[in-house]
């Protein structure tokens, strides 16, 4: 066998590991080089004025109050938005798995729709929806009895409005995941329950959430990775702002790196959000090794 | 003895839950459909309507005109295209590659799969943008830049996919795969003829995501063509949306083209789509 299972495996996972070498982990260890040098437009022409800087990008970026507020407001659509997201997946995974409901199907398709879609598109119809005159939210506000919001052109709410759009458009996608976890619930579990005169609450509280836990951890931390990267949303959008309240990290390091084509600092950008993703996935140890456990134990 | 037949109050209660559930089921459905339709009924509208007040659901009479001007004057058809073979290119590439290593991790031997398994796996939570600057600079250094392949490159092979596929490779019996090598068949045939057929479903998941992830990227392409004949749909879009700011029904439609593909592909595969993404790939 060893040969030849040797050959074949060279064969077979060589081309994907060569790409992913080439052009995930070069890249990844070269950003980290860049990070610690000058190059900017001048060096994009002539590699001679190029310098090394140590850490002169970092100390810089943290000194930064522009920095800072892209971090701030970052955090925010993280912080407010990823937990928002997995509350309407899990109330959207909860009603289709009810024992009760009809056609889940057709509404776990629906549901789904807006992840198929891509964010500039949705971009477009949304900024219609936050119109301040023309817009429906606002029509509706109206019609009952509120006043108008200006939904993207004023800080304090720019940043809501583009969380509830994300909502929209990701809640879907956990809502899977977090089904097929419900799915994978013993039925005998609630039955149990329901003969020790557990109520509906309590048997989501004893049951339902104990057991999803390790999939609402996972979903968690796949949302968290995924909501540190947001870019699109604002690019389209409100471009950043109004006064720089919708400026996320991500949109920092492309305005740093490919309009002013500061690569060094745009790198040290991007390799800060990479730390803080970091120390975020570390919290989240906990939740995965109890995700690994219970896959051991309770398998559909 | 069921609780409904200890209790006589249980039918009221249950026909409650039924309706409870029901309502909410459709209200979240309108809420979720409601962004959709209006784009498509926008699109419909002739110029300005979206935009009056009291606000219109419907188009007063249905036109066509702005896809006309979107597929004429604006050149629509040609970002099409170019969507089309990114998404495609990246999607057939994606799925050979990682099919082939995903089946390789899990039911071949060699040096070092566990180590690699492991830094994979770990690699798993990197963001794209971290390397996406030195990645502009290898491609410009390779002369990519402004080209469809420049555009497919990070998505020709990919960590999930790996693993997406070696998750539901490690369930085909080894006794099959034995019984073959018994019978002479090389490492490489088992692959294309047993192993190959039997992943067809994880395939078709890991297909409509890279096509799914491959069309609706933004930033990447955004990045790589400067030139603006070269654009896929989301950022020509994007572009059109400073241009045409005011032209609402306009944007609606060129909204509506851009995501109605992917809805189709999705709608079309959905059934392996989904029972793909909750039985293997999302139990890591």
């Amino acid at each position: 066998m060893k040969r030849s299972n040797l050959v074949a495996a060279a064969v077979l996972a060589g081309p994907a590991l060569i790409v992913i070498a080439a052009f995930f982990f070069v890249p990844l260890a070269a950003s980290l080089l860049l990070s610690l040098t000058d190059f900017d437009i001048y060096s994009l022409a002539d590699r001679r004025a190029l310098h090394l800087v140590g850490f002169g990008n970092y100390t810089s970026l943290l000194a930064d109050p522009l920095f800072w507020r892209a971090m701030r407001n970052t955090a925010y659509f993280v912080v407010v938005g990823g937990p928002l997201s997995i509350a309407v997946s899990l109330g959207a995974a909860l009603l289709v798995d009810a024992k009760v409901a009809r056609w889940k199907g057709l509404f776990r398709t629906v549901f789904f729709l807006p992840v198929t879609t891509t964010i500039v598109a949705v971009a477009v119809v949304w900024r219609y929806l936050y119109h301040p005159r023309f817009g429906l939210l606002n029509q509706a506000l109206a019609a009952l009895g509120f006043a108008p919001i200006d939904w993207l052109g004023d800080p304090a709410w720019s940043m809501p409005a583009i969380i509830v759009m994300a909502v929209w458009k990701n809640f879907g996608f956990n809502m899977i995941v977090l089904l097929a976890g419900l799915q994978a619930i013993p039925e005998r579990l609630y039955e149990a329950a329901s003969l020790d005169g557990a109520g509906a609450w309590r048997r989501f509280t004893a049951i339902t959430l104990p057991m999803l836990a390790p999939t609402l951890g996972f979903v968690t931390l796949l949302t968290a990775i995924g909501y540190f990267q947001l870019f699109a949303e604002p690019y389209v959008m409100t471009q950043g702002g109004p006064a720089g309240s919708t400026r996320s990290v991500v949109l920092l390091m492309y305005e740093e790196g490919f309009r002013w084509w500061n690569l060094g600092r745009a790198s040290a950008t991007a390799f800060l959000l990479f730390l803080v993703i970091v120390a975020v996935s570390m919290l989240q140890w906990p939740w995965r090794r109890g995700r690994a456990l219970a896959a051991q134990g309770v398998r559909p | 003895m069921t609780a409904a037949q200890r209790n006589p109050a249980l039918p009221m209660r249950r026909a409650a839950a039924v309706i409870g559930v029901h309502l909410l089921l459709v209200a979240a459905a309108a809420l979720t459909l409601f962004p959709l339709l209006w784009m498509a009924a926008a699109s419909l509208m002739p110029a300005g309507e979206a935009t009056s007040l009291p606000p219109r659901f419907f188009p007063s009479e249905a036109t066509l005109e702005h896809y006309r001007t979107l597929l004429g004057r604006l050149d629509l058809a040609r970002y099409l295209g170019a969507s089309a073979v990114v998404a495609l290119g990246a999607t057939v590439l994606s799925v050979t590659l990682n099919s082939m290593a995903g089946y390789a991790f899990a039911k071949l031997r060699f040096p070092g799969r566990e180590r690699l398994g492991r830094l994979l796996l770990a690699a798993l939570v990197v963001p794209g943008q971290v390397g996406m600057l030195p990645l502009f600079l290898l491609l410009r250094e390779m002369g990519l830049l402004n080209s469809y392949l420049g555009v497919i490159v990070p998505s020709m092979a990919s960590i999930f996919g790996i693993f997406l596929v070696r998750q539901y490779a490690e369930a085909i019996p080894d006794a099959l795969l034995d019984a073959a090598r018994v019978d002479g068949a090389g490492e490489l045939r088992i692959f294309a003829q047993i192993a190959l057929p039997l992943c067809r479903p994880i395939l078709v998941t890991l297909a409509v995501a890279t096509f799914m992830g491959t069309w609706n990227d933004f930033l990447w392409p955004l990045v790589v063509l400067t030139d603006d004949r070269l654009y896929t749909l989301p950022v020509a879009l994007a572009g059109l949306f400073g241009e045409h700011l005011q032209d609402t029904e306009l944007m609606m439609a060129g909204a509506v083209v851009t995501v109605l593909p992917v809805m189709l592909v999705f709608l079309l595969l959905q059934r392996y789509y989904v029972s793909g993404l909750t039985a293997g790939g999302l139990k890591g």
